[in-house]
């Protein structure tokens, strides 16, 4: 290794990793309540964003914390919260906010045990459901779910990207392994990646439209202070931002904002994939439980058994266009999950049950070990 | 697949076996150029409690960053040494707190039984550098990282002012260890 390179190697943690991606993605604002295992993130960042002139608040609870994201988000800041589980649940009404004001936040969650308080310090993957379907009513929501520190330091920034390209809440969802997990890595300086920054009006205020019909569906956005007034409501409004009760108008909002996704759906996706080419049994792994799936399949294959993997970078929306054709290639898909199968079910449609969908679960605070694949992926291959 | 070395540090919550891990991997990866993981289990209490804290090097891309086939285990407690003995591979490293540990778990392993708190406390006047302590023994018994390695993580990570406490734990700990060995 060359020494310009080894003073770059550090050891740190994924909840690290996600402070220095925030940061690096221009954070400006970040309100939180401290709850494991999520708390280092908030403890980084009020370290360091007031020494590049951003805010760190303390809040009275997660609610108020969603709450301050989306006024500083709508004050022109790049803004960010961190929770875990009952946090998590207490951030709900405030996403559905975020998600129907068009407030582009990034909210992180280190999955640990649940319901309720459930696991303090031990992971789960239990909140994939509700990071998709959390908040009530049709509504449009982006999340993600890093495998390594490097991987966390990657997703955060794309979670603030695709929160100010696309004027939504983004979800970063980690757990507890990847959050506390110390790994070697060497961060990328500010020229190997992009920043993103919400596009701004080209008309002067009295022409301003704030939620209008666009083809991209993605409106333009000010902030305010900038001379552009403007009304943000949780009800359904028309392209002034004032409430209706038009049936038209309100089916042209709802359409439009689960569009952002839609349209854009094949530009937010992100799969890898290892080994699928000639895979008899496929994988479908996320987060720290890929890890596991990977080194099962590379003993699976020391073994001449035909295993490959599908891991989801971007769980939603659902990459449903590269998991159909591994219901036609393999026989059977193993979805290993820290919870009691809630992807495997989008699995099981999205491969129109052509192959197996063979679950691996585990809710008992321990992750499962690459052994349990295995074992499994034996079982199936006999 | 290749070279892969697993430690397990296990005691009980605030024996810093936590930042002994972090130290450990700091030493792989940062000052010996290999690849290293740490991380934890612990219980939801700021002390006591079983906690174990676990290291892998390896000279390739670690996947699974959990130990299941442990090469060296440090058990600070009974308790620590009942629960977590489990997973250490026959002819593995099994360092214990001899004060601490009177029952030793069932197996065929390379035992060591230091007094590893009684040694921090005597020798270097106080028992919280018992982790360090138990680093330079396990410098010394496995030779996975390098000594000059570990020496550097260990005063890149002490807090300010306690350098030389902790180097004075870290050699009286290898000491001890070259004592075991001869």
């Amino acid at each position: 290794m060359q020494s310009n390179q080894k003073d770059k190697v550090q050891v740190i943690t994924g909840n690290e990793a996600c402070a220095e991606g925030a940061l690096a993605a221009g954070l400006k604002f970040f309100a939180g309540y401290p709850i494991t295992p999520s708390s280092e993130i908030a403890e980084i960042l009020s370290l360091r964003l007031p020494r590049v002139d951003g805010r760190f608040i303390q809040m009275e609870d997660e609610i108020a914390a969603m709450g301050a994201i989306i006024g500083a988000s709508l004050a022109g800041a790049k803004a960010m919260t961190a929770t875990s589980g009952p946090g998590f649940s207490l951030k709900q009404e405030n996403i559905g906010y975020a998600a129907m004001a068009e407030v582009p936040c990034v909210v992180v969650n280190v999955q640990r045990g649940g319901p309720s308080t459930g696991l303090p310090t031990l992971p789960a993957q239990g909140d994939v459901m509700q990071s998709r379907w959390g908040t009530h009513g049709d509504h449009p929501i982006i999340a993600l779910a890093p495998h390594s520190v490097r991987e966390t330091f990657e997703l955060t920034i794309r979670a603030f990207n695709l929160s100010e390209m696309y004027r939504t809440p983004v979800i970063l969802l980690m757990d507890e392994v990847i959050g506390h997990v110390n790994e070697k890595v060497i961060l990328p300086g500010p020229d190997e990646y992009e920043i993103i920054q919400r596009k701004k009006p080209d008309v002067p205020p009295e022409e301003f439209l704030p939620y209008k019909h666009t083809e991209s569906c993605v409106p333009p956005m000010v902030s305010f202070g900038e001379g552009y007034r403007y009304h943000v409501t949780g009800l359904c409004h028309d392209e002034t931002g004032f409430p209706t009760n038009d049936p038209v108008e309100i089916d042209r909002l709802l359409r439009r904002l689960n569009g952002k996704i839609e349209v854009h759906r094949d530009e937010i996706i992100d799969v890898k994939e290892d080994f699928l080419d000639d895979a008899k049994i496929g994988i479908f792994a996320y987060g720290s439980t890929a890890r596991s799936a990977r080194r099962a399949m590379l003993l699976a294959r020391e073994k001449g058994i035909k295993v490959g993997m599908l891991r989801p970078t971007v769980l939603w929306p659902f990459p449903e266009k590269f998991v159909r054709p591994m219901g036609e290639t393999c026989s059977h898909v193993i979805v290993p999950e820290m919870n009691l199968g809630q992807m495997a079910h989008e699995v099981e449609w999205a491969t129109c049950r052509n192959a197996e969908v063979v679950k691996i679960n585990r809710v008992d605070g321990e992750p499962i070990s690459p052994q349990q694949i295995l074992d499994k992926i034996l079982e199936v291959a006999s | 697949m290749g070279m892969r070395y697993e430690v397990r540090l296990s005691g009980e919550g605030g024996q810093g076996l936590v930042l002994a891990g972090k130290i450990l991997a700091e030493a792989a990866a940062i000052y010996d150029g290999k690849n290293a993981t740490q991380s934890q289990s612990y219980g939801p209490e700021a002390r006591g409690g079983a906690s174990r804290s676990e290291v892998i090097i390896s000279d390739e891309d670690i996947d699974y960053p959990k130990a299941t086939n442990i090469d060296l285990l440090l058990a600070l407690t009974q308790e620590s040494s009942d629960k977590y003995s489990k997973d250490l591979k026959e002819n593995g490293i099994l360092l214990v707190d001899s004060e601490a540990v009177t029952k030793l778990p069932e197996g065929n392993f390379n035992v060591y039984k230091v007094p590893i708190s009684e040694i921090a406390r005597s020798k270097i006047g106080k028992v919280v550098v018992a982790n360090i302590v138990a680093l330079g023994i396990i410098a010394e018994l496995s030779t996975i990282v390098s000594i000059d390695s570990l020496e550097s993580a260990v005063l890149a990570r002490v807090p300010k002012g306690t350098e030389e406490l902790n180097l004075k734990a870290f050699r009286t700990g290898m000491e001890v260890a070259q004592e075991l060995l001869k």
